[in-house]
């Protein structure tokens, strides 16, 4: 709360009733539901922006705490709250549902307010899984929030959209039937569903693995991690681009944040003897899936495979605390690749969103994503070539953009946990930017490949906005990531000390 | 405080002009563009001399400061700032002046550009490069920690990578560039690699907290393989070494300088020969603290070195193109500034670098005018007789192939000596193989070098050059040419002395004193400039030099017929050295094609038919089917039934909340 004022509440709703109004009141009526969506868009945005300025970066406490008896026959509570973990995770969200909004407003055509009120209902629903502090709750946020995104691909999606729609709803609701299964075990011998009961708890060995091995299952598919990755390429190629950029840039987050906010804390046991399981995957997923993504014809399966593998760099950074107590003696160096961690998440929420919106643009252009099909975009579109190329390096890992901040602090904590961990990891330096700058090279530079390519036009205004706004948002990261990390820091302090303290 | 304000406007006033030449390219048009990063590159030169003048004439001490904190993690910051010393402060006028010269040209050079249309602000675009470069080399020479000097180094590689790629319609220049930035990467691997060392080990990424701890680990061991155990300086020293490696494109991580020629002529000048290949070269000098704590790792500098220089060098020979005679003489003359740092030479390394920075700039520059002049040709076989028709362009080509050759009294001559009188010296492991490679090379260097000279200045004029008109280039190309041979022929006798008696770097860099060959030389052999020009007439390196001269004279003006016939008699000598050893050949096939295989093995085998036909579909084929069978009785409905699904739930939510 915010001078008794409920801000949480405010950032779930909001949107929330916004898209309900939307999809109520905007049947045939485009240019309503198109601003209504844009104008709660920002407000949210300008909601959210209070959670910064009024946090407090010196405890790692919940802050804004609402707690409301939701049902109490099973002591369920609307329970609301944010940490240094969790906030930037909402401005990321709240930030980039406005460039959401934005791209999608000449582009869709049909069922407009069905569409705005899908994404609306979307971003509170995305708010809520951050900000829950009742795992029941989490849950059922975290569960909606499949049905909106199902709804986007199957309906807007492409031509396989069927299959990929199954194929993305089965995958992540096979994972979090094991989360829920592990939630209730733990009320059961609580007596709570509060997360921060939950963290406290003492829990057996035994318990602890299965607890573990539940979320490893439910936020390894969300990441997504190697083996349970395959439905993400296909999501995408399928999605519309708002579909895309959302799932890119914010859900895959909710996996990462699963681990930090359950998984570390709930079972520090377990994750200390299967730390390694984490970091192997992680690591098949930087170096296999970086290779995987070079043979890509497709764009978009391209930048997918290029998403796994960055967000490879935020799960092994998270899991690294073990090992570098065992190789050193001490924890110095493990708040390095979990803030390394951290700030890979917000970064990758730029870049893979602006990847993503990048060849929303050219698709909307000439509606294909081979790689083939193009050639020397550069010269029809410079400014859209500009935006591309500095996006690709921020992909690539360029220091100076926000790309380089998190893979460098992951890398050099890596490195200390095991002098392996970090040779491999390092080798996305030159996977990454393989991928990235053949199709760099494929796409945008060259003669002009054909006559649709001559033709094309370069961004529009409303185009040229928002790569704009997240160019500027990836500079600023590269280049000033000190405020972002000290709001972490005393949340980071706290995990990691939940995440070495025995609850045997 | 001003001194740190001073630095800023010296580092960010590049930067600013790339900003508005690149970003407002039209609106200022090329007047404009050319006019505001002059402007920035030139207030950047005249506040570095005044810095130089302030360090290296004055004496003034070492100047470290930090700018801002980039962040605080775990207690270790990461910051930006300056360390300013006689090291950096030399670097620092070097690359703004080189900058200066070659944006000047530019206005000359693009302007007879007729490779590209005219509606795209290219002209505007490169000078936005250029400045961008420039920012970057500067922040990574004023560099006092890792960090910054780690941005600076990747930041010079993007601007190399958009310069090569500079003309991007052409197949050649785009995978070039590709090329270029990819190898850079792998030794950027190393260098990041070093870098995590030098964390896990010092805990910092400050240069001098890093200095300060290194005596406290030279018995600490790192293990890469269990039961393998390596000094941790050794390693550290090994896996940074491998950065310079890619930047200063020593073997085998050199494959990339050749092609980058694909760029236009001023980079090549600016970029691939006078500032950022030498990044490596300053890197090791900067962190000589540590590098003279591993014979092991000066030692395989050295060899590497040596090497390169020569094998480089060799390939000059069979070179037609007349910006690749000048890119291998380059990748050979890095080869001996990385020699000369294996031999704790780090100073006449550094020396050789500086005098290189103007001769080679003005080799480039000199060959791009003869481009210019020939309408962009680039084949010396298809010139000949062109010295009356640049004279200018002539006489500063001279200059600058016979400081690069080591005629005596020119800069170039001071520097190389000393290198090669360092290795000789010298009683490090491989110091008698690199000194015979590095003697042969001078032969070599004089041969190729005058090859080119006399095949485009002298003998009969060309078909071409008779059937048009040839004449010398515009006053913004030939006054940058004139500049620069200044410095190339007269800026060595005065630097040498202090370069031999340690006094010009001062404490910025610092040589143990059983490693300090220079110091040696300085006081038994040194007796005076003018003595050292007399006895080096004398000398193995000279009359090696001048033999090569000769030769080249007689092979290509006197008997053509000679060069010819060698090589028809040795087809396969030729063929190898005409492949470049294979080199190219063998990434391609090995790297290139076996990470695409791979990768496609990996997609194909393991996610396509494992993961999802074996494991997914299976159970995945039941439910498409009663998915297909729902579909098709609810054709429309569907996310209508799912709406209705989540405002049950949420109307749950609220009604129990109330």
């Amino acid at each position: 709360m915010v001078f008794g004022f409920p801000i949480l509440s405010t950032l779930v709703w909001l949107p929330i009733v916004g898209g309900a109004l939307i999809l109520f009141l905007g049947r045939d009526r485009d240019s309503f539901a198109k601003w209504t969506a844009l104008g709660v868009s920002i407000l949210t945005f300008l909601a959210s922006l209070t959670l910064w300025t009024a946090f407090d970066s010196n405890t790692s406490a919940m802050q804004f705490v609402e707690k409301t008896e939701w049902i109490s026959q099973f002591n369920i509570y609307y329970y609301l709250g944010v940490d240094g973990l969790s906030m930037p995770l909402i401005l990321l969200t709240t930030f980039t549902q406005i460039l959401v909004i934005a791209s999608a407003w000449e582009v869709i055509k049909e069922r407009v307010e069905q569409y705005m009120g899908a994404f609306m209902i979307m971003q509170g629903l995305m708010i809520g899984v951050f900000a829950a502090l009742d795992s029941i709750l989490f849950y059922v946020f975290w569960e909606a929030l499949l049905i909106p995104m199902f709804i986007v691909i199957g309906k807007w999606g492409g031509q396989d959209r069927v299959y990929a729609t199954l194929k993305f709803f089965l995958y992540t609701f096979f994972g979090s039937v094991f989360m829920l299964v592990a939630f209730i075990y733990m009320y059961f011998q609580s007596g709570s569903f509060s997360i921060l009961d939950f963290h406290a708890m003492p829990i057996a060995m035994t318990a602890q693995i299965f607890i573990f091995l539940a979320f490893l299952i439910a936020f390894a598919v969300k990441v997504p991690m190697f083996p349970v990755h395959t439905w993400l390429p296909d999501a995408h190629v399928q999605a519309p681009t708002a579909g895309s950029v959302v799932l890119a840039a914010i859900m895959l987050k909710m996996g990462g944040y699963g681990f930090v906010r359950f998984s570390l804390p709930i079972t520090p046991d377990a994750s200390m003897t299967l730390d390694w399981l984490v970091i192997a995957l992680s690591l098949i997923a930087i170096f296999y899936i970086g290779l995987v993504a070079m043979v890509q014809s497709d764009m978009k399966k391209l930048v997918a495979y290029s998403s796994i593998s960055h967000m490879g760099f935020v799960t092994i950074g998270m899991f690294l605390v073990y090992d570098i107590i065992q190789t050193t003696g001490s924890s110095q160096g493990a708040m390095i690749g979990m803030e390394g961690a951290m700030i890979q998440m917000i970064s990758h929420g730029f870049i893979s969103g602006a990847m993503f919106l990048m060849i929303g643009v050219l698709y909307d252009r000439m509606h294909t994503r081979e790689i083939s099909a193009y050639g020397g975009v550069v010269n029809v579109m410079p400014w859209f070539g500009f935006f591309a190329v500095l996006f690709s390096m921020s992909n690539s890992g360029l220091p100076g953009t926000s790309g380089f901040v998190g893979e460098f602090m992951v890398i050099l904590a890596a490195f200390k946990a095991n002098v392996w961990y970090g040779l491999v990891a390092a080798t996305t330096l030159i996977i990454g930017a393989a991928y990235t700058l053949w199709m760099v090279k494929r796409v945008y530079f060259g003669p002009v490949a054909n006559e649709q390519v001559g033709k094309l036009k370069d961004l529009s205004k409303r185009e040229f906005a928002i790569m704009a706004t997240l160019a500027f948002a990836v500079v600023l990261l590269g280049v000033y990531p000190a405020p972002l990390i000290e709001v972490m820091h005393s949340s980071v302090a706290n995990l990691l000390v939940q995440a070495t303290t025995s609850k045997l | 405080m001003i001194l740190k304000f001073l630095l800023t406007i010296i580092l960010l006033s590049p930067l600013f002009g790339a900003v508005a030449a690149g970003l407002f390219g039209r609106q200022i048009g090329r007047k404009g563009a050319h006019t505001i990063t002059i402007f920035g590159v030139a207030v950047s030169t005249v506040l570095s001399a005044y810095v130089f003048w302030m360090f290296v004439v004055n004496g003034h001490s070492e100047f470290n400061t930090s700018l801002y904190t980039w962040l605080v993690s775990d207690g270790m910051k990461f910051e930006i700032g300056y360390m300013i010393d006689n090291l950096s402060a030399t670097m620092m006028l070097v690359v703004t002046f080189v900058s200066l010269m070659v944006h000047v040209y530019t206005i000359g050079y693009m302007d007879h550009d007729e490779d590209y249309d005219h509606h795209n602000p290219y002209y505007q675009r490169f000078f936005s490069y250029i400045s961008l470069f420039t920012f970057a080399m500067l922040s990574l020479v004023m560099a006092n920690n890792f960090l910054q000097l780690f941005f600076g180094w990747e930041a010079v590689g993007l601007v190399s990578y958009l310069l090569i790629g500079f003309y991007m319609k052409r197949e050649s220049a785009i995978q070039a560039n590709l090329k270029a930035f990819l190898v850079n990467r792998v030794g950027d691997f190393g260098f990041l690699i070093g870098i995590a060392i030098v964390v896990m080990y010092f805990n910092t990424l400050d240069y001098r907290e890093f200095f300060a701890g290194l005596e406290a680990h030279t018995e600490t061991t790192i293990s890469f393989f269990p039961g393998v155990e390596w000094s941790v300086i050794t390693a550290m020293c090994l896996f940074l070494f491998v950065g310079a490696m890619g930047k200063s494109a020593q073997m085998p991580l050199h494959v990339w300088l050749p092609e980058s020629m694909e760029g236009p002529t001023p980079i090549s000048a600016l970029i691939h020969a006078a500032t950022m290949v030498t990044a490596g070269i300053f890197m090791v000098a900067r962190l000589s603290p540590a590098f003279e704590l591993s014979e092991v790792a000066l030692s395989a500098v050295m060899i590497i070195g040596a090497t390169t220089a020569f094998m480089m060098g060799a390939l000059g020979i069979v070179q037609n193109d007349i910006k690749r005679v000048v890119a291998y003489s380059t990748l050979s003359q890095l080869g001996y500034m990385v020699a000369a740092l294996g031999a704790s030479a780090y100073a006449a390394g550094m020396f050789h670098v500086l005098t290189h920075a103007f001769f080679k700039a003005l080799l480039f520059l000199a060959a791009g005018s003869v481009i210019i002049a020939m309408h962009h040709i680039q084949d010396i076989r298809q010139m000949g007789g062109m010295k009356k028709h640049m004279p200018i362009t002539y006489w500063t080509m001279l200059i600058g192939s016979l400081s690069l050759i080591g005629f005596p009294g020119f800069a170039g001559f001071f520097s190389k000596d000393s290198i090669l009188m360092a290795l000789e010296a010298s009683n490090a492991y491989g110091a008698d193989y690199a000194y015979i490679l590095l003697v042969l090379g001078v032969f070599i260097t004089a041969f190729y070098s005058f090859r080119m000279f006399f095949l485009v200045f002298h003998g009969e004029e060309s078909e071409y050059v008779k059937s048009h008109t040839i004449s010398e280039s515009p006053k913004v190309v030939t006054i940058p040419l004139i500049l620069l041979a200044i410095p190339a022929v007269i800026m060595g006798a005065p630097m040498i002395a202090s370069v031999w008696s340690g006094d010009y770097f001062g404490t910025a860099i610092q040589v143990l004193p059983e490693h300090d060959v220079l110091g040696a030389l300085y006081h038994h052999h040194y007796h005076g400039i003018v003595d050292m020009v007399i006895h080096s007439l004398t000398t193995l390196p000279v009359m090696l030099a001048t033999a090569g001269v000769v030769l080249a004279w007689f092979f290509y003006l006197k008997r053509p017929d000679i060069p010819a016939r060698i090589k028809s008699s040795c087809p396969r000598g030729f063929a190898m050295l005409n492949n470049a050893y294979g080199f190219d050949r063998f990434n391609e096939v090995v790297f290139q094609n076996g990470a695409r295989k791979l990768g496609g093995y990996f997609w194909r085998s393991i996610d396509v038919k494992i993961i999802d036909k074996g494991i997914v579909t299976n159970s995945f084929e039941s439910v498409m089917n009663m998915a297909s069978a729902l579909r098709l009785s609810q054709t429309g409905l569907l996310y209508h039934y799912a709406f209705v699904m989540i405002f049950g739930l949420l109307a749950m939510l609220i009604w129990v909340l109330w």
